[in-house]
């Protein structure tokens, strides 16, 4: 006699976890019908490789769990066999939409360590990259959102925007988008005048051409009813839950880590910090518009008081020297040779530096035990504490919301998996 | 030492003397080690006292010392919003069965902090409501930041779809 | 099975499929299957400068039903391998797979436990692109080459019948086999 094959339901604890996550949202719905539903990790509004697991009540979402991991590429395993200098071509590919920030990132923390800092002409020049990164990185996240919620124009504008950028990044670094710029007591090379020079004629420009998208955007009373009083969250939960950043900044706290702890060249420059209360995705919207504006005053102050002089540091046992004294001195190639070999070696100790990157606080911890590679590295990333507050803020919403608060949070999955 | 950091030890020492096994500074960066047992009470002082008031928990992470006794190890990075001021915490625990206690009643975001580093080290975090992997998927039988996981993984341990 | 056996080789028949193969070359929609950072550079080549659409990519449907071209941008981990295959059997044949940047091509910078190197091991690849990542132009160097192969009637990921090689290389798989 046959037997029916038995069916078998195999319940995968994420599965478990969302069974078990506080459905704090009633309805009053004669029909009752719960279903779990798979915004997969490929999906057009997921800015990247997250799959998030709703369950939902007809169209209100009751209750939500994130994954990640899909893009993880174990990037604290490779530190440990990688010397300090080796490491910063890896820094790029963190959070791949400002790259050049992640790379003063990384530098600011291993000089800590090390003791040692680069000359005022290289502060000046790591300010002016790392504003034109936020910049670039603010332009992403307006097209993006704006693309997400509907209105494809914008994303076209700010491309436009991005590609001029692109090719001062090449005129600056030589590659367009991972740059790898910074080097250990400095830069890998000087800027020229007229490099600054095109820098200043962009920026002139740039004011203009945010104008003109925001007269797409502000007014509209389509992006408004997608955008206002959706994802919020309180003051309360954000400071709990870690959030940094501008998902801070618009819940009303006042908190910038270039002000707060300065770092660089920050104490000297006059800017704002935009603060709106609401925590909901338009505020979000409009502090990182705010934020483009300040930047732009930022470079404009920067560009008039960048000194002249070298860009590295002189320690020789430290930084790498430059390749026309490699080819033509004993001393430096001799330095060269132990510093690719060995790596720098710093002091025994630990170290925990912080910058604002252009999506929240992107921290480095190192515990170094006196070799060339580093025994810990452990990048704090700021996409993934702040994709830890997506299941409170999109509690109650309805689905097309939770590709609105997705876009206004900004993540991206390279730094939030590592 | 830095006056913030003083005060800081001060403070501490004061409230909870037998608590502080350890304390030194570095680049003008205050750590503190701290036995397992004691380390949510530490937790709760530094937040709650109105003058220390550190409420932002930075950073979570473990570390994996290699050494036969107190091989692995928990680090705290606090930042306090109101002094803009920041130290660090330091805890350890055997190889054997590493257990620490959770500090997900203190500040929510612990929470993926902490099971990152169960992911990555296998610390188990005693009290945590939702204790899963993070990165690797569920059926991964190993640790990979362990010092003695090699960096090109092990060969099997993950399969992939056939061609 | 198909238009081609019904005809069988004879002239007609092979300029049938050369109209087809052409019609198909000049409108490969594509799947952009963007992981990581090469996605961004993907997203470049269709923005305003690197136009794709004048190459007949007129838009990229996230759907797989609707595409002919898999461009796979970014790391695949083992974990996402899983659902990139899925992704990939779900598109209908005749399909092609451009492997844009280092990290699809061979694992690129990351030699570690978590990354595949290279997806070849489980996805059949026509053209491979090198770059990390790879400049826009770059990938539509690549688009272009794809496009000469499509005008030959190769691909590498599908059953003969529904490309111009129906004779040949079903006579060396009945042969093979």
């Amino acid at each position: 006699m046959e037997q029916k094959p038995e069916t078998i339901i195999r319940k995968t604890k994420i599965l478990e976890a969302l069974e078990n996550e506080h459905v704090s949202v009633t309805f009053d719905d004669p029909l009752e019908n719960d279903m779990v539903l798979n915004m997969g990790p490929q999906h057009p509004a997921t800015h990247g490789v997250l799959r998030l697991l709703i369950k939902l009540d007809g169209e209100t979402v009751l209750a939500s769990v994130p994954e990640l991991g899909y893009l993880h590429r174990g990037y604290e395993k490779l530190a440990e066999n990688c010397s300090f200098h080796e490491f910063i071509p890896h820094t790029d590919r963190l959070d791949y939409l400002s790259p050049l920030s992640n790379n003063t990132a990384y530098v600011l923390a291993v000089e800590k360590l090390l003791g040692i800092e680069a000359p005022p002409r290289a502060q000046y020049i790591r300010t002016l990259i790392s504003e034109l990164a936020r910049i670039s990185s603010h332009l992403m996240f307006l097209g993006s959102l704006a693309m997400d919620v509907g209105a494809l124009t914008v994303w076209m504008w700010s491309f436009r925007e991005r590609e001029k950028l692109y090719d001062i990044f090449e005129k600056i670094a030589g590659a367009r988008f991972t740059t790898s710029y910074t080097r250990i007591g400095g830069l890998a090379q000087d800027v020229t005048p007229e490099t600054l020079g095109i820098i200043r004629l962009f920026i002139s420009e740039l004011p203009e051409k945010i104008r003109e998208c925001e007269k797409l955007l502000n007014t509209n009373h389509i992006f408004l009813g997608r955008v206002d009083g959706v994802g919020s969250i309180s003051k309360e939960q954000a400071i709990d839950l870690g959030l940094t950043g501008p998902c801070l900044r618009a819940c009303g706290v006042e908190l910038d880590l270039r002000r707060a702890n300065p770092y660089l060249v920050y104490n000297d420059l006059d800017f704002n910090i935009p603060v709106y209360e609401g925590g909901d995705c338009l505020a979000r919207y409009y502090v990182r518009m705010a934020e483009i504006k300040e930047s732009i005053k930022i470079v404009l102050q920067v560009l008039e008081k960048i000194p002249a002089g070298e860009v590295k540091a002189h320690q020789p046992k430290k930084v790498l020297p430059g390749k026309h004294q490699v080819y033509t001195k004993m001393e430096e190639l001799i330095h060269d040779f132990m510093l690719v070999n060995f790596g720098v070696e710093p002091p025994q100790g630990e170290v925990y530096h912080a910058v604002e990157a252009p999506k929240g606080e992107l921290g480095f911890y190192i515990y170094s035990n006196g070799e060339g590679q580093p025994w810990r590295l452990k990048i704090r990333s700021p996409s993934f504490v702040n994709l830890q507050s997506i299941s409170v803020m999109i509690k109650g919403a309805m689905i097309s919301d939770i590709v609105a608060v997705v876009g206004s949070l900004d993540p991206v999955m390279g730094e939030a998996d590592k | 030492m830095d006056v913030m950091n003083e005060k800081v030890l001060e403070k501490l020492k004061a409230k909870l003397s037998d608590a502080v096994l350890e304390a030194n500074e570095f680049r003008g960066e205050l750590t503190i080690i701290v036995p397992k047992e004691r380390i949510v009470e530490v937790c709760r002082f530094l937040k709650e006292d109105e003058e220390l008031a550190f409420d932002l928990l930075a950073d979570l992470c473990g570390i994996d010392m290699y050494t036969p006794e107190n091989r692995f190890g928990v680090i705290y990075n606090l930042y306090s919003l109101k002094t803009k001021h920041r130290i660090r915490l330091k805890t350890f625990t055997e190889e054997e069965h590493p257990r620490v206690p959770t500090v997900t009643g203190v500040w929510g975001t612990a929470n993926w902090h902490e099971r990152e580093t169960y992911d990555m080290f296998g610390i188990i975090f005693e009290g945590h409501p939702d204790l899963r992997r993070m990165y690797m998927p569920d059926e991964f039988e190993y640790h990979p930041l362990r010092k003695d996981f090699p960096l090109m993984g092990i060969p099997g341990s993950l399969d992939l779809p056939k061609k | 099975m198909g238009l081609e056996s019904w005809m069988g080789d004879g002239y007609i028949a092979t300029k049938l499929e050369d109209v087809i193969n052409w019609c198909r070359k000049n409108s490969l929609y594509p799947m952009p299957m963007g992981i990581s950072c090469c996605a961004i550079e993907m997203m470049a080549a269709a923005g305003p400068r690197f136009d794709i659409a004048r190459f007949g990519s007129e838009v990229m449907r996230f759907t797989p039903r609707q595409c002919d071209v898999m461009i796979v941008a970014g790391t695949t981990t083992f974990k996402m391998a899983k659902v990139v295959r899925k992704i990939y059997d779900q598109m209908p044949e005749p399909k092609w797979v451009i492997a844009m940047g280092a990290c699809t091509s061979s694992g690129g910078m990351y030699r570690t436990y978590s990354v595949v190197q290279g997806i070849d091991q489980f996805l059949p690849v026509d053209v491979y692109v090198a770059g990390c990542p790879p400049r826009p132009d770059n990938l539509l160097n690549a688009l272009m080459l794809l496009q000469q192969k499509v005008q030959r009637g190769e691909c590498k990921g599908t059953s003969p019948a529904y490309v111009g090689d129906f004779h040949g290389s079903h006579q060396a798989k009945i042969a093979g086999q």
